[in-house]
């Protein structure tokens, strides 16, 4: 008895073990799609666009009484922190259980399209919604791939513009906000000393990381796949960029080295409280405003380029973000989800929500409005003349996870004090590559 | 009715009480870790997440990459394993020192020892991300009050250390994870102290035992199985834990404390490639597995001849 008792244990330990190993896992075959059961209701998941989680509640709340109020359909509202956005996504993708509409970062709109997740806006579900006219061309090419079915339509737009502080540059006697990069070193030089510095990177966020990795590799006349959409993170132009952008902290020192670690818009916090003068961030306005800025205290600029001349891709200086509004595939309320994408891309929701948070409206008939202040003004001559999506390729969000970590571990390497080399980034990035796999 | 059906009848029931439990855990434990299994075979990318069943069959492609130690991937998932085999022996064996030390301290009655251990179980009482998060902030380079103390006001090291990113996430990560279980150690051994008979302590004494003799003659045999159970339960805990490194670092921890369970998250949650992660969670089942069976093994062989 006694050994058999043993035994038992034994066994119950292992399947427990294993039971404990795999926890992760899972998934069930979902069939079904989009279906009108119920009308009369709808779960919205929102990003986090304004200062705080709160904040976005506080903003989307009375216009979702105002949606309330005309059709009747009651939204529910979430709002999702960008660290989880994604893993909730694929979660609600995998088991079927989801929100009616969702927004999504304009990057992961091809990934999203080849999951088979969201409801492909074809012409018919695109004229419900008001058509894809409204909206600008340059926005609307970020909602998949090309020549397929959108999968999604611009709610948002940004972009890329530097930041300065007006008072710092006034007593380190610098007249301007830079133009290139060589101008930017010199001004970070001027600014730093005395446990201040010139700029502030968010060195541990790696999606931060990978789009100005991107930006500056296209001022390398460099790209990080090739026109078949096979990676190419290794290639000169991409090592040189990567280590330009990491350099600021290496190199040249201009800002701090506790950057490195900076995850969680500390560097909004540290331009906003003058411990660096500059910032490379989009539309930051009522960040800094919740960080204790006033209105004419900063100044925006657009983001440098490496010479003046420079024209075609190599005066490219911010991709175009933003933030799209897509309906998942398994709602019950699809022709409720079509209104509510309607509503809340209509002129006068657009104006008000992107005047709140600071972005561009991507409907055209928003954008003529005279530009309500210079990060307007900046950000729309910036969208429209000198900006590039982001690969749309399916591997898009590997490379934002893939090169975005090699940069963060570079930082960690330049903060650590040992030095960071071309051949150190032609490493990380040739590991990094490599982990594509296909 | 006769004798014989009655036996049945007495023996089975035992086993119909078990049915509903062996039907959950069925489902809460079997299928989902069947589920793994399968889709560790298969190519499962972002195309097949609504519809996995349609996933292509890889064989055993996925595990051939996960153990090609000469490329960047299985070289990456070497060195993870290797971090994490350091890190639980570290922090499971300092958890359990502490645990055992605090314990036996603990043993006699003393004024205030309600309060003092109600005070070393909090930490094992706050909710994992809330505790965490904290750490998260007091371990920040700039204004962080570790950098502080260590800094600021004693002056031991001239400039402020990082202990988010670089080498020294792993020193943070394992006080923190030991901060986290030894509590539970704590809890367990001092549940154990309470068997011990006084009067064995006291007859040793009068034998002339000191302090050091009782605790290795006396109290620590009379520890062997709850201890046992103790450091596989830690064991297991501490090798698969998730929240700690997730919660401190993020969703890409630095490379010296790369933990293999966020090793694979990243594998496969953040760069849409389940098969592969699956296939990591195979593996590292199959080792788990190995380990549970042959420390099982051994502790039974060992314990046998004092048995009987």
């Amino acid at each position: 008895m006694r050994r058999f008792r043993t035994a038992a244990a034994a066994a119950l330990t292992t399947a427990l073990t294993v039971a404990l190993a795999t926890g992760c896992g899972g998934g069930t075959t979902t069939g079904g799609g989009a279906s009108n059961s119920k009308p009369k209701e709808l779960t919205y998941w929102a990003s986090n666009q304004g200062s705080s989680l709160e904040h976005d509640k506080k903003v989307l709340g009375p216009e979702l009484e105002k949606f309330e109020k005309r059709t009747g359909i009651k939204v529910k509202l979430e709002v999702i922190p960008w660290s989880n956005l994604l893993d909730r996504i694929l979660a609600a993708a995998s088991s079927g259980e989801g929100p009616d509409v969702l927004n999504i970062g304009n990057t992961w709109s091809s990934s999203l399209q080849k999951s088979g997740a969201l409801l492909p806006l074809d012409d018919e579900a695109l004229a419900k919604t008001g058509g894809k006219k409204r909206f600008s061309p340059s926005a609307f090419a970020a909602t998949g791939q090309r020549g397929e079915t959108p999968v999604a339509v611009p709610l948002y737009s940004l972009t890329y513009a530097l930041y300065y502080h007006k008072k710092r540059f006034e007593q380190a006697g610098i007249d301007g906000p830079p133009k290139t990069w060589k101008e930017l070193v010199a001004a970070g030089k001027k600014l730093t000393g005395d446990g201040r510095y010139g700029l502030a990177v968010e060195g541990g966020d790696p999606v931060e990381n990978s789009h100005h990795a991107f930006v500056f590799a296209k001022q390398h006349g460099s790209d990080f796949f090739d026109a078949k959409g096979n990676p190419t993170f290794d290639s000169p132009g991409n090592v040189k960029a990567v280590k330009q952008y990491v350099d600021f902290v290496a190199g040249d020192r201009i800002a701090a080295k506790g950057n490195a670690e900076y995850a969680a818009r500390q560097s909004v916090r540290d331009f906003a409280k003058g411990k660096a003068g500059m910032l490379l961030w989009q539309a930051a306005r009522s960040q800094l405003l919740a960080n204790g800025m006033k209105d004419g205290e900063w100044g925006v600029a657009p983001v440098p380029v490496r010479s003046a001349s420079d024209g075609g891709q190599r005066a490219v200086n911010s991709m175009v973000a933003g933030i799209n509004l897509a309906v998942f595939k398994d709602t019950d309320n699809r022709d409720g989800a079509l209104e509510f994408v309607k509503f809340m891309t209509s002129t006068a929701e657009q104006k008000k929500l992107n005047d709140t948070y600071g972005s561009i409206s991507p409907v055209l008939r928003a954008q003529q409005a005279p530009p309500r202040d210079e990060d307007e003004k900046v950000m729309r001559a910036v969208l429209a003349d000198s900006s590039a999506p982001l690969p749309q390729v399916p591997d898009e969000s590997k490379f934002e996870t893939l090169v975005g970590t090699a940069m963060k571990e570079l930082f960690a390497d330049a903060a650590a004090g040992r030095s960071v080399t071309e051949e150190s980034v032609r490493q990380r990035l040739g590991e990094a590559q490599q982990k594509m796999r296909k | 009715m006769s004798t014989r059906t009655e036996r049945i009848r007495r023996a089975g029931m035992p086993y119909l009480l078990l049915v509903p439990a062996l039907v959950l855990e069925l489902i809460v434990h079997i299928a989902p870790m069947v589920t793994g299994i399968v889709m560790a075979f298969k190519d499962l990318t972002q195309e097949y997440i609504r519809n996995w069943g349609s996933a292509p069959w890889a064989g055993l492609g996925n595990f051939r990459i996960a153990v090609d130690f000469d490329a960047p991937v299985g070289e990456a998932l070497l060195r993870s394993f290797g971090i994490t085999c350091a890190f639980t022996v570290l922090a499971v064996g300092l958890a359990w020192l502490l645990g055992v030390t605090a314990a036996i301290l603990m043993q006699d009655a003393f004024r205030g020892r309600a309060a003092l251990r109600a005070l070393f179980l909090t930490p094992y009482a706050l909710p994992v991300y809330a505790a965490v998060i904290t750490w998260s902030f007091l371990l920040q380079r700039e204004g962080g009050l570790v950098n502080h103390v260590l800094h600021d006001q004693l002056g031991l090291v001239d400039e402020p250390p990082f202990w988010l990113v670089g080498d020294n996430s792993f020193l943070a990560l394992v006080v923190v994870s030991v901060w986290r279980t030894w509590p539970f150690a704590f809890l367990m051994l001092t549940a154990a102290l309470q068997n011990i008979p006084r009067d064995v302590y006291e007859a040793s004494a009068l034998d002339g035992a000191g302090i050091w003799r009782q605790i290795r003659h006396v109290t620590l045999p009379a520890l062997r199985p709850v201890n046992m159970v103790l450091l596989l339960v830690l064991f297991l805990w501490t090798f698969n834990d998730f929240n700690v490194p997730f919660v401190l670092f993020g969703k890409s921890a630095p490379e010296s404390a790369d933990l293999i369970s966020l090793h694979i998250y990243q594998s496969s949650f953040a760069t849409w490639d389940f098969g592969a992660g699956s296939a990591m969670s195979v593996l590292l089942l199959l080792f788990l597995l190995v380990v549970t069976a042959c420390y099982l093994l051994l502790t039974r062989e060992r314990s046998r001849p004092r048995g009987r």
